[in-house]
Formats: C-alpha cells, sequence, structure tokens
C-alpha cells in the first residue's frame, strides 16, 4: 500500500522532471516485413512519426554500439542495410549472404553475426568495412543469434535442426552443437555471460543453458489460462540486466510473459497485440517494446509496472524493433 | 497429459542427451540411417484441364528434401541419411519389386501408394517388424478396421480433410448444402465423408446431384452447371472430385451465387503453396531449389514422414523401426510441420494430428482446428476419428 503510494508519487514526480526536460524522446524504429519500410516511432507519444523506405522484407533491425547507424537485415534483397542514423539515407550495402534474417552485432562494433535462413549459414560480415569475414556451416534454417557481452562467443539457433551452435568469435569457428526443443527461434545470454536463454516456438518452452558446459538446466514452460497450449510458441526474448526479469514474446498466444529470474516461473502475462515477435528493451531498460506481426501494432510495456502501457499501429507485418536513446538522437533535429 | 506436460517430459530426456553432444567435438562413429520410399507412379490422369495434372516426382521430391534436412542435422551428430527410393512403373509389379524389401529385417519405408497397395503390402512375409508411414493414402480404412500396428499416416484422413471443412461451415453458418458428386470409385469415398462430416456437425445436405463425365466443360459449363445445380435454395455447394477434374467448372455457374468447397473452390488440405505463415515459406523456397515448383500435399506427406524419422533418430541415436517407431508413438515426440502447431502421432491409430489448411487458388481462408471447436486434450483431435470412437483393432500406440 505504502510502497504503491510511494511508487506513485515517484512517477508523479518522473513526469514533471520529463515536462521540463528538453522535448527529445527515445526514438524506436521498427522493421515492417510486408511493407519494406522501417517505421519511426516517438517513445514519449507513441506516434509514428515517419517511415523510412528500406531493402524487401526487412527483419532483424539493431542500431551500431555507437549509436550514429541503424542495421536493417533487407532479406529478399539478400543484404545487410546500414543508414545513417542523422539523415537517415542508406550509407552501407553490406554483403551478408541470402536470405538474412536475424543478426546480432559483436561488442567491437565491427562483427555482425548474420543467419542466412535460406542456406543453412552464418555470415559474419565487418560493418564497417564491408568485408565478409567468415562463413560457417550451421543446421537448417538459421535464425537466433546472439553474442555474448564478453565477445567471446556468439550463438546461432537453427529451426528444423533443432539446434544451438555455439561459436568461438576469436578462431569464427564451431565449437560445440547442443539439441533443444522443437524449433529455437532466439537466444539472449545473460549480462555475466554465465547463462543462455533460448526460446523454442513449437516446444513452446525456454531453455537456460549453462554456458560453460553448454548443457540445459532449467527448462521453463508457460500456461495461460483459455489459450490453448499448443499456441504458447516463444519467439523473441529479452533478459534485464539486473538480472531480475526475463521477457518473452509469445507469438499466437498475444501475450509477453515476464520470468522471474530467481524462481524461473513465468509471474505475468501481458496482453499484446496478435502474434506477438520480438522485444527490443529502451537504453535504462525501463520500457520494453513488443512487434505485433498480424495486428501491425507495436506495444510499449512498463517494465517496473510490467503491464501494457500503449499500443501503436505501425506498418504491416512488424518484425523487430530498435530503441535509440533520447540523449543519441544527433543535434539540429 | 496436457501436449505441454509432455514436451517438459521431452525436455528433460533432451538435456541428458544434449550432454555427450556438446562435449564431443570430433564424432567418433557414424550411425547410418536408411529410409526407403517406395512408390507407384499413377498412370497417366484424366482431368479435363492440364492445370491439374500433378507432378510426375509428387512425394519422392518432397522424401528427397526430407532426408536433405535431416543430413544437416545429421551433420553436426554423426548421422549418415540415406534415402533409397524403389518406384515402379504403371505396369510394373509391386509386390515383386516390395518383397525382398519388406522381406529384409527392420526397414524403414515410406509408403506413396494407394491404398490396396498398402494393404498387399503389409501382407507381404517378412513386414511385421519392418516401419511402415503412409503418405499416400487417405482412406479412413487404414486408419480403422485396416490399421496395423506398424503403420503410421503422415498423409491427413478423409475424415480429417472433411472435418476441416465441416468446420469452417460451421463457422460460417452454412447449414444446408448441396452435394455434387463425381463418377469416379474414390469421388463416392470422398461423398461419403462428406455426408458423414456434414451429419457429426449437424448440417444438412438437402441436394444431391451426380456428376456426368461426358461434356467438354471448358466449352459449356455455363450451359450444364446452373441446370445441375437448380434448387430452390441452398448455401453452398460441396463437391465431391478427387482427381480434380470437373469441379473447378462449378464455380460461378451454380444455379444460386453460392460458394464452392471440397474437390475445388475452398479445398481442405494437408499443404498447399499458398501457405506462407509458420515459416512455410522457407520450405518453400528450400523445396523449389531442387524441383523449380512450390510444394503440395503429397510432397509434404513424404517430407513429414522422413523428417519424423530424422527426428527420432536425431533424438534417441538409434536408427532401428522398433526404436524410431517407439519414439514416434511417445508423449516426447513433437515435430514443427510450418503449420503452427507440434504435430504429434495418435496412439490409437497412428494417425499423425495436425492442422488442416482450407485453401483456395490465391490464398489460405482458414486454419483448422478452428477457434470455439474444443478438446479435452488437444484441438488437433478435433479433426480425425478420436481416440473413444476409433475402430482400429491393432492401435500402433497405447490409446489415452
Amino acid at each position: 500500500m505504502m510502497n504503491a503510494q510511494i511508487k506513485r508519487s515517484l512517477l508523479a514526480i518522473g513526469a514533471l522532471l520529463a515536462m521540463t526536460l528538453p522535448a527529445a524522446a527515445d526514438r524506436i524504429y521498427v522493421s515492417n516485413e510486408k511493407d519494406h519500410t522501417v517505421s519511426v516511432i516517438d517513445a514519449e507519444t507513441m506516434e509514428v512519426v515517419r517511415s523510412i523506405q528500406v531493402g524487401l522484407r526487412p527483419r532483424a533491425i539493431t542500431l551500431s554500439k555507437d549509436y550514429r547507424h541503424l542495421i536493417v537485415a533487407a532479406s529478399d534483397s539478400d543484404q545487410v542495410e546500414v543508414y545513417d542514423i542523422a539523415t537517415e539515407n542508406l550509407v552501407r550495402i553490406l554483403p551478408s549472404g541470402d536470405d538474412p534474417e536475424q543478426f546480432a552485432l559483436h561488442p567491437n562494433n565491427k562483427w555482425l553475426y548474420v543467419a542466412n535462413e535460406d542456406d543453412a549459414l552464418a555470415t559474419v560480415v565487418d560493418v564497417q568495412s564491408g568485408e565478409v569475414v567468415a562463413e560457417i556451416n550451421v543446421g537448417v534454417e538459421p535464425e537466433g543469434v546472439a553474442v555474448s557481452h564478453d565477445g567471446a562467443l556468439a550463438v546461432i539457433t537453427s529451426e528444423t535442426t533443432n539446434m544451438v551452435h555455439w561459436i568461438d568469435t576469436s578462431a569464427q569457428a564451431l565449437v560445440a552443437n547442443t539439441l533443444v526443443d522443437q524449433r529455437p527461434r532466439d537466444a539472449a545470454f545473460t549480462r555475466d555471460d554465465t547463462a543462455l536463454w533460448v526460446t523454442s516456438e513449437i516446444g513452446g518452452t525456454v531453455a537456460v543453458m549453462d554456458v560453460a558446459t553448454r548443457e540445459t538446466t532449467h527448462t521453463i514452460g508457460f500456461d495461460i489460462p483459455g489459450v490453448s497450449p499448443d499456441l504458447i510458441q516463444p519467439v523473441g526474448i529479452k533478459l534485464t540486466d539486473d538480472d531480475r526479469w526475463a521477457f518473452v514474446a509469445l507469438g499466437p498466444a498475444n501475450h509477453v510473459a515476464v520470468i522471474d529470474r530467481e524462481t524461473l516461473r513465468p509471474v505475468r502475462y501481458i496482453q499484446a497485440g496478435r502474434r506477438v515477435w520480438h522485444l527490443a528493451f529502451n537504453a535504462d531498460q525501463s520500457m520494453i517494446y513488443s512487434t505485433n506481426g498480424l495486428s501491425g501494432d507495436v506495444t510499449a510495456i512498463d517494465v517496473a509496472a510490467q503491464r501494457a502501457v500503449k499500443t501503436v499501429k505501425v506498418g504491416r507485418f512488424p518484425w523487430g524493433a530498435a530503441v535509440l536513446p533520447a540523449a543519441r538522437i544527433p543535434r539540429g533535429e | 497429459m496436457t501436449p505441454r506436460m509432455l514436451t517438459a517430459t521431452a525436455l528433460t530426456a533432451l538435456t541428458l542427451l544434449a550432454a555427450p553432444i556438446a562435449r564431443t567435438p570430433a564424432w567418433a562413429e557414424t550411425l547410418r540411417v536408411r529410409i526407403d520410399y517406395l512408390a507407384q507412379t499413377l498412370p497417366p490422369q484424366r482431368v479435363l484441364s492440364r492445370l491439374m495434372e500433378r507432378p510426375r516426382n509428387e512425394g519422392l521430391a518432397g522424401a528427397r528434401l526430407g532426408i536433405a534436412d535431416n543430413a544437416t542435422t545429421g551433420g553436426f551428430l554423426g548421422h549418415d541419411y540415406v534415402l533409397t527410393d524403389h518406384v515402379a512403373a504403371p505396369e510394373e509389379d509391386l509386390a515383386a519389386l516390395a518383397a525382398p524389401l519388406v522381406a529384409a529385417p527392420g526397414r524403414i519405408v515410406v509408403l506413396n501408394l494407394p491404398a490396396d497397395a498398402v494393404d498387399m503390402i503389409l501382407a507381404l512375409p517378412g513386414a511385421d517388424d519392418d516401419l511402415f508411414l503412409n503418405a499416400g493414402a487417405i482412406d479412413d480404412r487404414l486408419r480403422g478396421a485396416d490399421c496395423a500396428v506398424n503403420l503410421l499416416h503422415t498423409a491427413p484422413s478423409r475424415r480429417m480433410l472433411a472435418d476441416a471443412l465441416m468446420q469452417f461451415l460451421v463457422l460460417r453458418r452454412w447449414d444446408r448444402l448441396m452435394l455434387v458428386q463425381g463418377p469416379r470409385p474414390q469421388d463416392a469415398v470422398w461423398a461419403d465423408a462428406l455426408r458423414d462430416g456434414a451429419a457429426r456437425y449437424g448440417l444438412r445436405i438437402d441436394h444431391e446431384r451426380a456428376w456426368l463425365e461426358d461434356a467438354d466443360l471448358r466449352r459449356n459449363a455455363t450451359q450444364e452447371v446452373p441446370v445441375l445445380t437448380q434448387a430452390r435454395a441452398y448455401d453452398a455447394v460441396l463437391v465431391a472430385d478427387e482427381d480434380r477434374d470437373f469441379g473447378q467448372f462449378l464455380e460461378f455457374n451454380t444455379w444460386l451465387p453460392r460458394p464452392v468447397l471440397g474437390s475445388a473452390g475452398l479445398r481442405s488440405t494437408g499443404f498447399a503453396p499458398v501457405l506462407e505463415q509458420w515459416g512455410a515459406l522457407q520450405l518453400h523456397a528450400r523445396f523449389a531449389e531442387d524441383t523449380g515448383r512450390a510444394m503440395d500435399a503429397g510432397d509434404y506427406a513424404t517430407w513429414l514422414a522422413v523428417r519424423a524419422v530424422g527426428e527420432a533418430v536425431t533424438r534417441t541415436g538409434d536408427s532401428s523401426a522398433a526404436g524410431v517407431r517407439a519414439y514416434l508413438l511417445g508423449d516426447a515426440f513433437a515435430l514443427a510441420g510450418f503449420k503452427g502447431r507440434p504435430q504429434s502421432f495418435r496412439g490409437w491409430n497412428g494417425q499423425m494430428r495436425q492442422p488442416i489448411p482450407l485453401v483456395h487458388a490465391e490464398a489460405v481462408v482458414a486454419m483448422p482446428p478452428l477457434a470455439g471447436f474444443l478438446h479435452p486434450q488437444t484441438e488437433l483431435d478435433t479433426l480425425g476419428v478420436d481416440a473413444p470412437a476409433s475402430e482400429c483393432p491393432n492401435p500402433p500406440g497405447v490409446a489415452p
């Protein structure tokens, strides 16, 4: 009771502070798979301010570590595109291999690990030089990609082979392959890189894996009253840096699950749009945004309150999102 | 047990399995996995429209993609997959071709054959210790009175195809129907499945018409079909025409302006080129690389069969017919079949449970099981014969 009151007061103070600060708000970039565009959302008003024309079937989307570039996988153009944040112009096209779907950027801000969905291949491309650094054979339909925070490991999940492929980034070579449940979609390392969390869409589960042994130590299932169990299909996953929560997009179950990382149990299911696909945090992880493919919208979720705040319509079949912190928006805009 | 609980069990087994894989960077031994494919080329079809002719490599092409998918996974595990195909010519003696294969101990055989040929294969000496996956025959009797403990089915049954249509008719409240039945023997069987389905779902077939095979419908459908389908009232027309000979000519030519469903118009099928969601686009893309065409139901069923075997071997490291059969019928098995829900085998008749897309030529219209058709275990079991109604005397697995 008391706590809630304090929280409300703090929120009110926060709101007042926000009003006194300059108008700039975080900016959310959303890739629209069937529109060949990226929607730009003002996180403060939660309105789409404009859309950027990109290559065909944009899916994975991320920002460079210095926040100067937006990187988009244009799957049907068979290329990865780099946009300048200040001008929103296409400045570089990277050779990504065929059908790039997901990717993850190494902390060195150079190596982009790209899953080539149609080719059972992972391509490592240097985003600065535009050179292909390595090509690594992985399982059928590579999908989820993650790089550890220390940069030592990259992982790729393969949807039809049902494996997590572990790549030593210093050698750019596979070091291990671990079977997981059906159709692994996304992966995320914990902040200290000791554990890897992997979602399995058709298995309906999240595997918590020990990075040292590469074994699954826990398997987390979900149960939403009134939702058929086989429609609970975990896809995107994000872990908070404070080690408290995991957020999991549950696809056609139309909810985002919140997992308590201590008990490893889902504690809340947040209703989002239809077919919740991927998730993105803002810089201080106070908000998380979900892309809802079928309903064509993005839901803003308050991380502390664990509830949906607002939903905004974007383009058709939004796939992924990336958040540019307000402080990093180039001056003069 | 709910499917979700089954998955938890599966994962326990998986965790154990994952350990040696992760620790073994170089694989000492190779496990050879042999899958046989047995089919007979159909005699040339008689259909009015050349667009309805089926590809000559239908079935085999799907099995080959399944093997390629399995082989990629196998490459990481030291599992070497081989597909041995045996395709009889239309006039060839299938029994003679199949006998040595069936006689060999413990074979895993994907069958792309009509129901009568499946009966014949199962009766050959030495069949008892083989595992058969039926990817061709949709006849319910193979899942009912004529079932076998070592026979699984990846092709959906006619009953499943009928149930999917009926769910949609109920959803749309198109409950007064006309049925147009073709003259070929399988049309009668399909028409019966549609009649039974309509009765189960409380729909009324008020009018029945027999199609006569003596007109060139490309020329005079506009004259013939309105007369044939003349009646005071119906909400929709069901057409039983499994070879897809004439059904498409009913569309837009019916006496009343009503939709056509069944073998033409809105069709229920295991898979179709128009499926894009649930990753199906990737499956079509991989398939098209080798064949130059999108995947259809015939190739999907053989792909499923080969992938199911691959999944069993991947999870167990056991490539024997008995080991694969046990895993496929166990609680742990679930296959991602690009239709949005995990697919597994029904213990009571060996049928793979799966969503049934309802499609027309250019789009997916719906994906039964439709919301609102409930089942205590899994909504997928609203499609096809459920355990309590099963007439299979030798169930492949234990009924729940």
